[in-house]
């Protein structure tokens, strides 16, 4: 599937900002099913100065800081991105997660550095016995590892209630946990405290989803939004997503931009001002099918 | 404890000691060690009289300096003084070689590591280091992942804490390696040391300390990025809440930076800028106080209100230097002392030369099993810091640590050596540690020749803490050749460039400087005013007397010294007497003389490191003077206390007039005062127009005492005050320095020298508003108040006061937005 994605954020200042800065990650990755063939990053006012580079997780950020005094910034990031189907694993198939928990419980060797990251603790989730034992029903002694998290996401998503307005982006997960509702992102961080939990690997994958118009209708411009999963580690099928507000293992129709530890990784667009007042935020995200060249 | 009273223990030697401890000055024969034998000829020389007496003198000198550290969590425990004693501790030649190779080596080895974590990660790759050490550690910085500073040198300062077991062998208890703290106070110890024992000092052959701080100059000033011209150097500090903060201000005073706050910093296309009042400007390396997480709210912790947002990004530009590496926090836990020695063979090539106390990191199968059957017996801490309280039984604490084994780890008690402590008129031994400071430099490791020794308060405390109220000492580590006198200042042959301006001052610390002189000059008006009322206050007299006290009462009252209620003329003595107290003892009544003191000394406390320690110690004594507890009313006993006010007052005020450079601190300081006291004068005389009898001569001569004029007054007329001619002398007399007139026209020389931009443009808002007043106040004639029968309520004097009463807070706002002006950082995430 072929996308041509606007991601559009938009800031209103009570008060004029004197100076800001921002650190943005917005553009896609290329890796995997997914190729970016191309990407631009508008920015009203103009910057003063302006920078990308890979941060440690291999996404792209900019970092940027603009020294006009300004009550509006306006940043319009644009790229044009092709996914690959998913070819489902077999879930049956994969291998039981307590030999992956085995593997990964101190000392580790040090070939699974790299995964063994994705099992400690991060600024936004914390692991505590609490999330194993809520979890545990969907691990027993002799489930595979993707069996056991595809029952874990379905069980998040009929215990859990999504609620746009029970959570903000620096809501606490203790909170979601106990008020047992919120957004995709606090989905995705209770799926990762479950799988640390229990010792096993998660990242969190910030990305676009494609909201499939109903037949006969144009889709919605704008109707769309960033969205965020989680993807875990399996030792035959490598890093596999599942979003959980969906209850569905992503395919052709999600699109990622970011992976890291937990949300506070992969913000897309965050800053700190000198100045502003109260702020007002609109975000406006096209997820934009190219016609004609479905693959 | 042991004691050992002088002399008999110098002389024979006390009896063995019971326990298994090292004695650090005593050996195995029950003898004074040999390097420690003339510090105890020395003190036996002095007499028991003499020993009291300069033990008291060292605890003065402690106070006077304001040495301080702040515990947290305790009501009484912001500025806590320091615990000083006076006996140093000492360290033989031969012995200190040995440390210092130690710890060379150690440094060395934790600086390699640091970049090959913050790098490469070859050691995670070979095995040598359990990747949870890196990667459990919520303070890996991943954001300096990649960041290579100048020199290779990620550990500037490091500081390792080390003790003496039973075997006489050193063992290091812990890795400082995050901002290691301890070097001031080392220095501020020694300064206290060598001037309370200098016979001693001087026999001893003692290191000095101050060769190492001029390497950490000129090292510091090296890690420039761009190294022409002279560097600027800041300290960056958490501010004074923080415990340590005392330490932060000494050192930047000593080593010539200027201390800053994140909000005084500001990074701008990827370079990091000092606002200061005349603009900008760069800053190329930053000594910081302040956490490695906290140091950047863009890209390490958002929440943080500490750092500088946009520093990593200038850092990993190369734009500034900071000290040490962002990041460098993970080196200090625990769990890596285990595999020190693997991987001292494996990246010098050379065995560990100073061990680490016995640790078991529980990521390890062995030493996980090893500390679940040891639990009661090891000291188990979180293995990568953080606050979280242990487990309360040992049977949750065995639970957590095989939920998640490798965030615990465990170590053996030590049993710390003893050392000689001065306590008064005994010495005792009590266990001590030592903490011992490393700079690097691209040309290797130094150590300073010295350190912080704390003594525990029993004889067998494991981990001596300065939070749990133990002691500090001075290290003297003793040489076999005469030492060298090194001096912080720069060699006398060295070309230097003249200079008649010094360091921008940052906005905040003219913010400062500014509340300290309108607080100083607040303190001296409450105390005159109320010296003035006391004096005319008596239970006797009453009757005409309280005709005079009336209109003072009301003047404290609309000063807020007093209650509005003690106006009343139908208040009692004994109510009046209450009122009193509270006025000048109470440090909870906004307005009392002692809650106007503290408020200075806190102020003062502020801008420490850009003032002197004469005008320091006046503050504190004028501190120490009103911070009296009070319960019962005695009218001499509070005029005394008034006098000395008012003395140490005009003491400060004089060091600032006499020893203040004119440069932007003292003029700000200077402003406030003049602002203050236009303000109290308008008070007083305000209140004496609207007074019952206004011409009386009572009233009159309170307020030429209060204004500090009676001398002038006496010495121009050879009369009676005369309400005329006093109104003159303290309105208008531009030669007195306590007049109206003399105020305004301070107010407007400082007004023309601040910098300020468009400086050709027209006059700026707070000059025309202090125009305004100077042209009401010099076309007064104050002849209007000699006719008899004036409403003198209604007067134009009255209207010109009314004037100058309304326009100076404005003023003080009008400064307070040009050149104060706080940002007010926000943060935004979508």
């Amino acid at each position: 599937m072929e996308y041509e994605l606007i991601h559009r954020t938009e800031y209103r200042y009570s008060e004029p900002v004197t100076v800001s800065q921002h650190a943005a990650r917005l553009e896609p990755l290329f890796e995997g099913r997914q190729e970016l063939s191309g990407f631009s990053l508008g920015i009203y006012p103009k910057p003063d100065s302006i920078s990308s580079r890979q941060d440690y997780f291999g996404n792209k950020v900019t970092v940027f800081g603009i020294r006009e005094l300004h009550r509006k910034l306006v940043v319009e990031a644009r790229s044009r991105v092709v996914v690959k189907p998913l070819t489902p694993p077999v879930p049956a198939l994969s291998p039981l997660w307590t030999q992956l928990a085995a593997r990964l419980r101190d000392p580790v060797s040090p070939q699974d550095a790299g995964i063994y990251e994705f099992c400690m603790d991060s600024p936004m989730v914390q692991i505590s016995p609490e999330f194993a034992q809520w979890a545990g029903p969907c691990f027993g002694a002799s489930t595979p590892l993707l069996t056991g998290i595809g029952m874990l996401m379905e069980r998040l998503y009929t215990e859990f209630e999504f609620d746009p307005v029970a959570t903000e982006v620096a809501t606490p997960l203790e909170q979601v946990w106990k008020k047992r509702r919120g957004v995709c992102q606090d989905f995705a961080h209770v799926a990762i405290a479950c799988l640390r939990s229990l010792g096993l690997p998660a990242r969190y994958v910030s990305g676009y989803l494609r909201t499939i118009p109903p037949e006969g209708q144009p889709r919605m411009q704008g109707a769309d939004a960033s969205h965020a999963w989680f993807s875990a580690y399996c030792p035959v099928n490598g890093w596999v997503d599942f979003d959980p507000t969906n209850n569905l293992m992503p395919s052709d129709g999600h699109i990622v931009v970011a992976v890291g530890r937990d949300y506070s990784d992969v913000s897309p667009l965050c800053g700190i001002l000198t100045g502003g007042g109260e702020h007002s935020l609109s975000v406006a995200v096209d997820v934009l099918p190219v016609e004609g060249k479905g693959r | 404890m042991k004691a050992l009273t002088l002399p008999s223990a110098i002389q024979t030697g006390s009896e063995p000691a019971s326990s298994l401890s090292f004695r650090e000055a005593v050996g195995a024969d029950g003898l004074p060690r040999g390097h420690w034998r003339s510090l105890w000829q020395e003190m036996e020389a002095l007499g028991p009289q003499e020993r009291l007496r300069r033990f008291e003198t060292a605890g003065r000198i402690i106070h006077e300096q304001g040495v301080t550290y702040n515990v947290y969590g305790d009501a009484q425990g912001m500025e806590r003084p320091w615990e000083l004693d006076p006996l140093p501790m000492l360290v033989s030649a031969p012995e200190w070689k040995q440390i210092e190779r130690g710890l060379i080596q150690r440094a060395t080895l934790i600086n390699t590591l640091m970049g090959d974590c913050y790098g490469a990660q070859r050691f995670i790759r070979s095995g040598d280091l359990p990747p949870a050490l890196l990667f459990a550690q919520s303070d890996f910085l991943r954001a300096s992942h990649g960041i290579k500073p100048g020199g290779g040198v990620f550990l500037n300062f490091y500081a390792a804490d080390i003790a003496r077991a039973p075997d006489g062998q050193w063992w290091v208890l812990s890795d400082r390696t995050q901002i290691p703290t301890g070097a001031g106070y080392a220095l501020a110890n020694r300064l206290v040391t060598a001037r309370v024992l200098p016979e001693a000092f001087r026999e001893n052959q003692v290191h000095r300390l101050a060769g190492f701080f001029r390497t950490l100059q000129s090292s510091l000033a090296g890690s420039a990025p761009q190294p022409l011209g002279e560097p600027r150097v800041v300290v960056l500090t958490p501010g004074p809440y923080n415990e340590t903060y005392f330490e932060q201000a000494y050192l930047a005073r000593y080593l010539g930076y200027s201390l800053v706050e994140g909000q005084d910093l500001t990074v701008q296309n990827r370079r990091v800028y000092l606002k200061t009042l005349s603009g900008l400007e760069q800053v190329d390396v930053i000594l910081r106080r302040v956490d490695d997480a906290f140091c950047d709210p863009l890209e390490l912790r958002n929440d943080s209100i500490l750092g500088v947002s946009g520093l990593t990004e200038a850092i990993r530009a190369g734009h500034v230097a900071v000290s040490n590496a962002l990041g460098s926090g993970i080196l200090q836990s625990s769990a890596f002392r285990p595999f020190l020695p693997g991987l001292c063979r494996a990246i010098l090539g050379e065995s560990l030369l100073m061990p680490s106390v016995a640790t078991w990191w529980c990521g390890q199968q062995d030493a996980r099993e090893a500390v679940l059957l040891n639990v009661e017996n090891l000291d188990v801490r979180p293995a990568f810091g953080g606050n979280s309280p242990l487990p309360k039984t040992f049977d949750d604490l065995r639970r957590a640590i095989q939920f998640a084994p490798h965030k615990w780890s465990a170590q053996e008690r030590m049993q710390f050596s003893l050392t000689p402590c001065w306590e008064r008129d005994a010495i005792v031994e009590r266990p001590v540690e030592l903490r011992v400071f490393l700079l690097g430099t691209p040309d290797g490791y130094i150590v300073m020749p010295g350190g912080l020794a704390r003594t525990g308060v029993s004889s067998s405390s494991f981990g001596i803490s300065m939070q749990n109220g133990g002691a500090s000492k001075d290290t003297w580590v003793l040489s076999e050749h005469p030492v060298e006198e090194v001096s912080l200042l720069a060699a006398a042959d060295t070309p230097v460039e003249i200079r008649r301006v010094g360091n921008n001052l940052p906005s905040r610390l003219a913010d400062n400087f500014f509340w300290m002189g309108r607080y100083t000059e607040r303190l001296d008006a409450s105390a005159r005013a109320l010296r003035a009322a006391l004096l005319r206050f008596s239970p006797e007299t009453g009757g005409s007397e309280l005709d005079l006290l009336q209109p003072l009462l009301r003047i404290l009252a609309v000063q807020e010294q007093l209650p509005a209620e003690s106006v009343r003329e139908d208040r009692s003595v004994e109510a009046l007497e209450g009122d009193f107290l509270d006025a000048i003892y109470n440090e909870t009544r906004p307005g009392s003389l002692r809650n106007i003191a503290s408020r200075v000394c806190r102020l003062a406390m502020l801008v420490r490191d850009r003032t002197s320690n004469d005008l320091w110690r006046a503050l504190s004594q004028l501190e120490d003077s009103v911070a009296v507890e009070m319960s019962s009313w005695s009218a001499g006993e509070a005029i005394g206390l008034l006098n000395r006010v008012l003395m140490l007052s005009s003491s400060f005020k004089g060091i600032v007039r006499e020893n203040m450079t004119r440069a932007q601190g003292w003029r700000f300081l200077d402003m406030g005062q003049r602002i203050e006291r236009a303000l109290s004068l308008c008070n007083l005389l305000q209140e004496s127009l609207s007074a019952s009898h206004p011409r009386s001569q009572g009233l009159l001569e309170s307020i030429l005492e209060i204004a500090d004029s009676t001398i002038t007054y006496r010495s121009r007329y050879n009369l009676v005050p005369n309400l005329m001619a006093v109104y003159d002398l303290v309105l208008l007399d531009d030669t007195n320095p306590r007049s109206m007139l003399f105020q305004l026209l301070q107010l407007e020389k400082h007004l023309d020298r601040l910098p300020r931009k468009g400086a050709q443009g027209p006059a700026s808002p707070e000059k025309r508003l202090l125009l305004r007043m100077l042209n009401a106040l010099k076309l007064l004639d104050p002849s209007e108040l000699g006719v008899p029968g004036a409403v003198l309520e209604r007067s134009e004097t009255a209207g010109v006061l009314a004037l100058v009463y309304d326009s100076m807070p404005r003023l003080s706002e009008l400064l307070a937005v040009t050149y104060f002006e706080h940002s007010h950082i926000s943060r935004t995430s979508a």
